[in-house]
């Protein structure tokens, strides 16, 4: 219940009055916090996408070898396609809880501008997923035995790839949001436009444990990570709209 | 006034059903004609007449249903895309009509190119699969295409189904370029310097003259194809109006 | 022509297999294309009639 009374009362500081001068800046910042405050009311939620990620570190040493020499090699990608799974596994819940009690059509009547509150939902997310994830990842490259010249460049390559992948996973997330069965489906639309992100990603781990130059290789994750912050967000906002409506 | 009549004529009448079902029933006769005869031509020439390659001997006879197939597999889910948009913008229910029609098609074109490739890359490579760029690119456009087909299904209501599809599309298409120049880098990274399938230093004339006419012929054959499965859909949506009422009770 | 003989031409210089299988499953494709929504007009046009009829009947 008490849930329910955040929920409606952060939606009220959203929503606001008309004659209120525009400010992009606060809504996000508004949106954001309202959807920390949830997640914290649900701590179990928070938790599992990083069990998960863990659960697959462990799956391939089972499956292939436990062979030192072995996994180095695989540790890059290893942990790259863990993190991008166990983002897509929480993709599915980021609109569903708004749209099952009715707030989120809230969201898409009130004046403000979606393409920030969609924003805020994402980062939000993404404070959520992608940072706990990019913060464990040197506990699964010790698993797999990256070398300890890789963890550098697996943490910076996470820290700017994870965001891309929670604001295409987004858009995957608007689109099945009116469907009972959108888990699986999320996961057929979203997987194919991950694919640049995974290859930029584990080539920055690979060069950095060869000792190569990784700043050409983030700076191409950047560039990805820029063009999906100033397009993601309308296909999202345009996904919702059609989602609700339909 | 007049600023509302910048698009041509034909843009609005396209927008009705009716007026579409009479004018692909008229046109289709002529393309079916050209597909046909292209693509005859283009076999026969193909497969009897070009010379054989230097290196790869007969088995390059191939490319003149890889290459077309491909071809047709990009430019289909970028007419998927742009009739998408269309629908989304000037709400044209037959915008929405052609995207949906185009899918499976743009599939099938797909699973052609990754077929023909793979039974080309045996004599070449000497495996069936090799992570070539541009058969991984293919393989990468069918699941796009795989997703904007499971999303249209999963969707009851066909307007809803039709404008998510359409968003799809057009993220897809704005991530075929980034796809396929990541796919390109990591295919050099990997492998240097493997050898291309279709990639020539200038052909001669005997065998990219019946490549192009297997490529114009597909481009009609994709019409036939298209317009087929187009007036299926017409009927289908636009079952209540009077039209197709006579439609049906004449046949 | 290419070949000397119909013999020559369905070797392929060897990579007939090749050849044959892509060229077999080129044609299955675009057979299924044209086949596929034939039969889809057919059922469509059946079932809709059906339905007019029924609707007829009731009025």
């Amino acid at each position: 219940m008490n849930d329910m009374g955040t929920k409606i009362r952060k939606l009220g500081q959203l929503s606001g009055t008309s004659e209120e001068v525009f400010r992009p800046g606060s809504v996000l910042l508004a949106t954001i916090r309202r959807e920390l405050l949830l997640a914290f009311r649900r701590r179990s939620d928070l938790v599992n996408p990083l069990i998960f990620f863990l659960m697959v570190a462990t799956l391939f040493p089972l499956g292939i070898s436990p062979e030192p020499s072995v996994l180095t090699l695989l540790a890059p990608g290893v942990v790259w396609v863990a993190a991008l799974l166990a983002t897509l596994l929480s993709m599915d819940s980021l609109f569903r809880s708004d749209f099952d009690d009715g707030s989120l059509e809230q969201i898409l009547l009130s004046p403000q501008p979606l393409f920030m509150v969609v924003l805020g939902k994402v980062v939000a997310h993404w404070i959520m997923t992608g940072l706990p994830l990019t913060l464990m990842a040197p506990l699964l490259g010790i698993m797999l035995f990256l070398p300890a010249e890789g963890m550098g460049g697996l943490m910076l390559s996470l820290l700017l790839g994870t965001p891309t992948l929670s604001l295409i996973g987004a858009i995957g997330a608007a689109l099945t949001v009116g469907l009972r069965k959108g888990g699986v489906l999320i996961s057929l639309l979203v997987l194919p436009l991950y694919i640049p992100v995974l290859i930029f990603g584990t080539a920055a781990v690979e060069a950095s444990v060869t000792g190569l130059p990784v700043t050409g290789h983030l700076a191409l994750l950047g560039a990805l990570l820029a063009l999906g912050f100033s397009l993601a967000p309308l296909a999202i906002a345009a996904a919702l709209r059609i989602s609700v409506s339909g | 006034m007049s600023n509302k009549n910048w698009m041509p004529r034909w843009f609005y009448q396209l927008a009705s059903p009716r007026w579409c079902y009479q004018i692909t029933g008229k046109l289709m006769p002529g393309f079916i004609l050209a597909a046909v005869l292209l693509i005859l031509a283009g076999v026969a020439w193909g497969l009897a007449f070009a010379p054989a390659d230097y290196q790869q001997g007969n088995s390059f006879r191939i490319i003149y249903l890889h290459v077309p197939s491909a071809f047709l597999a990009q430019s289909i889910y970028m007419t998927m895309a742009i009739a998408g948009a269309i629908g989304l913008i000037w709400k044209m229910k037959v915008a929405d009509m052609v995207a949906k029609s185009c899918a499976p098609i743009g599939a099938s074109m797909a699973i052609l190119a990754l077929v023909t490739g793979a039974i080309w890359g045996k004599p070449t490579w000497g495996a069936w699969w090799v992570w070539d760029a541009r058969l991984t690119s293919m393989l990468i456009l069918l699941f796009l295409y795989f997703g904007v087909m499971a999303l249209n299904s999963a969707i009851e209501n066909e307007s809803t189904a039709a404008q998510a599809t359409a968003v799809l599309a057009i993220v897809g298409l704005v991530n075929i370029p980034i796809i396929k120049y990541s796919v390109d880098w990591w295919n050099t990274l990997h492998q240097p310097a493997t050898f291309k399938l279709t990639e020539k230093p200038a052909m001669p004339v005997e065998m990219w003259l019946p490549l192009l006419i297997m490529v114009l012929g597909f481009y009609c054959f994709f019409a036939v194809a298209l317009m087929l499965r187009l007036r299926n859909e017409i009927i289908q949506r636009e079952r209540r109006a009077g039209w197709v009422r006579e439609l049906l009770i004449e046949k | 022509m290419f070949f000397e003989s119909f013999g020559e031409f369905l070797a392929m210089g060897g990579h007939g297999l090749y050849v044959w299988l892509s060229y077999g499953f080129g044609l299955f494709v675009l057979i299924l294309n044209i086949l596929l929504p034939l039969q889809a007009r057919k059922r469509l046009l059946i079932q809709q009639a059906r339905r007019l009829r029924r609707e007829e009947a009731r009025s």
